[in-house]
């Protein structure tokens, strides 16, 4: 197997910077792409002057409605993929994603028990949809663990187990709604970003780069950890610490980005997969940086058709479905039931 | 000699009928003791115990002079190198990349493996052979090949006592013979203590310094393996019997076809 050269580590690293220019330009809102240069780069580079009569409008759609915008699907791709990446090494099987834990439940049930009881207050719909999001995965945790160990195979039976519960909640909840707040749940549901101002980034992308970094600093355990848990301790590692820190680490990034852009699925599954196949190696030290890299692309183009395509909003969740889950089916026909393989 | 690792009075249960009782083991740096006995005599219990996977009821187990058992994983993982049963696992790895694992111990928690780990796990692999195969996939090796990466990855973990499971299981005729050479001579050149279990008593007698007769989770005679493996003694632990062929090597075991018939 040729190592990956450096220079395409680099490029493949270094793609989310131009996905996001030209995110930028996307929009029903039209502005000429001198003008986006201009107001970008006026600062340091003041020949760009721009003093069409246009320059406050394109100024406020930029950065009050698209900058925030793409920021939060650009993190939110990292928080799905990387975490997508991370849960496969700890649960040695490729198939697996951070929803496994019941954290899609968890946040759908405590989202919809916000939207269809609470008062509408800012940020409450978040805030209910985080913890409980991380209450399923702790329900989930300690359900799996029997003496003081949590085993993969109890961790994602228990996983099953607390989503079908949340999800009967939730069913329940959607039953004796009214109607009008049903439609904000089903909606809430199918993910999207279509409100996501500076307010949801501030929420939410802060912890996802906090838990980025933790996870990219220990993406060499994570190869140690994907050999079971008696080899790794073998080697040296506390693997039941470990796990747990991985466990919470992508339990929060994950949390923070569903609480404020609803069930967005399939990103963990495919990018990680796409990810190993492209560089051709399970090595984690090169398939963290790349997924991350790559899952905040795909989500950010996701969302750039989700906005773009038709005159009013699709739901991103349902166009990373539609591509992911045909693109998923094509990669085990392709490759047998070993697609991670070479 | 110095002494890498003693076991002591050493009993353990899973809770159930099974267990192992009052065993006692001494391994001198350099040697290699071979643990023989049927399909369930505690082999690899045995073996856990010594890396601390499972913790004993009674007993205590000192490798160089510390209580394993008391011992962070990192701290075991210094001294213990454990070679599993080849296998493959969920994600191809490349075989240098597997080797390097080998050198986790020595990382600090947020540390990923330096230039200098790296070359260590190359010649870990060197030494056993495979440098032409370090950007391989360890998945598409051969069974002997496995083997011998798993041993360079415990080499790679700089240890003073390697535990092998059954390193000849699922292996090739010549295979098995390659790879306890490997053993043996790994065990000398680096002053490594060896314990590893086996099921042909012949393998025993001719790559290990010593024997340790196990049955039904108690050592029923250790010592040197012409002393150990006896008609005798192999006769009551394996309940068969063997006839002892004298060659120019050695003696040798070999079943006696009528307690077949």
């Amino acid at each position: 197997m040729p190592r990956l050269r450096k220079s395409v580590f680099l490029l493949l690293l270094l793609l989310p910077l131009p996905v996001f220019f030209l995110s930028l330009t996307i929009g029903s809102y039209q502005i000429p792409f001198d003008e986006l240069l201009a107001i970008l780069f006026q600062g340091i580079a003041p020949f760009l002057n721009s003093d069409s009569s246009q320059t406050q409008i394109y100024r406020d759609v930029i950065f009050m409605i698209r900058l925030p915008r793409i920021l939060l699907a650009l993190f939110g791709g990292i928080a799905l993929s990387v975490s997508g990446a991370s849960l496969q090494s700890v649960f040695k099987n490729p198939l697996v994603d951070s929803y496994i834990l019941g954290l899609s439940a968890g946040a759908g049930l405590g989202a919809a028990l916000a939207i269809a009881f609470l008062p509408n207050i800012i940020g409450l719909t978040q805030l209910f949809a985080f913890l409980f999001s991380f209450m399923a995965f702790m329900l989930t945790y300690f359900v799996a663990r029997d003496r003081g160990q949590a085993s993969t195979v109890s961790l994602v039976l228990a996983g099953v187990i607390v989503t079908a519960l949340f999800s009967a909640a939730l069913s329940m909840i959607k039953f004796f709604t009214v109607p009008e707040k049903l439609s904000s749940v089903v909606y809430w549901l199918m993910g999207s970003m279509a409100v996501s101002g500076w307010k949801e980034v501030l929420y939410s992308v802060p912890l996802i780069l906090l838990s980025f970094l933790i996870i990219t600093l220990m993406r060499w355990r994570l190869n140690v950890l994907s050999m079971g848990d008696e080899e790794a301790k073998s080697l040296g590692i506390n693997v039941e610490r470990d796990r747990l820190v991985v466990l919470l680490t992508t339990t929060l990034m994950v949390s923070s980005f569903v609480s404020v852009a609803g069930i967005i699925g399939w990103v963990g599954l495919v990018i990680p997969h796409l990810v190993r196949m492209l560089v051709r190696t399970p090595d984690n030290r090169i398939v963290i940086p790349i997924s991350a890299s790559l899952g905040g692309v795909f989500l950010l183009l996701a969302d750039d058709v989700a906005r773009s395509l038709t005159s009013y909003e699709l739901p991103v969740g349902v166009i990373t479905t539609i591509i992911g889950a045909p693109f998923f089916l094509y990669l085990l026909k392709k490759r047998g039931g070993g697609s991670w393989r070479q | 000699m110095e002494t890498i690792v003693s076991v002591k009075d050493l009993s353990f249960s899973y809770g159930g009928s099974f267990k192992l009782s009052s065993i006692t083991l001494n391994v001198e740096a350099g040697t290699v003791l071979a643990l023989l006995g049927p399909n369930g005599c505690g082999k690899t219990t045995l073996l856990k115990c010594i890396n601390a996977l499972l913790k004993p009821e009674k007993g205590k187990v000192l490798i160089d002079g510390k209580n394993a058992h008391e011992l962070k994983r990192w701290e075991i993982a210094r001294l213990v190198g454990y070679v599993p049963q080849a296998h493959v696992p969920p994600f191809p790895y490349s075989t240098l990349d597997l080797v390097l694992m080998g050198r986790t111990a020595h990382l600090e928690f947020f540390q990923q493996p330096s230039n200098l780990d790296q070359q260590i796990a190359e010649q870990a692999l060197r030494m056993v052979g495979l440098s032409h195969l370090g950007h391989r996939p360890y998945d598409q090796l051969s069974g002997g090949e496995r083997q011998l990466a798993l041993i360079a990855r415990a080499i790679a973990q700089e240890p003073k006592l390697l535990l092998l499971d059954e390193p000849t299981a699922h292996l090739d005729f010549k295979n098995q013979f390659l790879v306890l050479d490997m053993v043996r001579r790994i065990s000398r050149e680096n002053g490594i203590g060896v314990i590893m279990s086996l099921h042909d008593p012949n393998q025993a007698i001719m790559f290990s310094d010593a024997v340790a007769l196990m049955k039904n989770g108690s050592i029923f005679a250790v010592g040197p393996p012409h002393s150990v493996v006896t008609r005798e003694k192999i006769e009551t632990i394996y309940e068969i019997s063997v006839r002892i062929v004298k060659h120019t090597d050695g003696s040798f075991i070999i079943p006696s076809m009528e307690s077949f018939s």
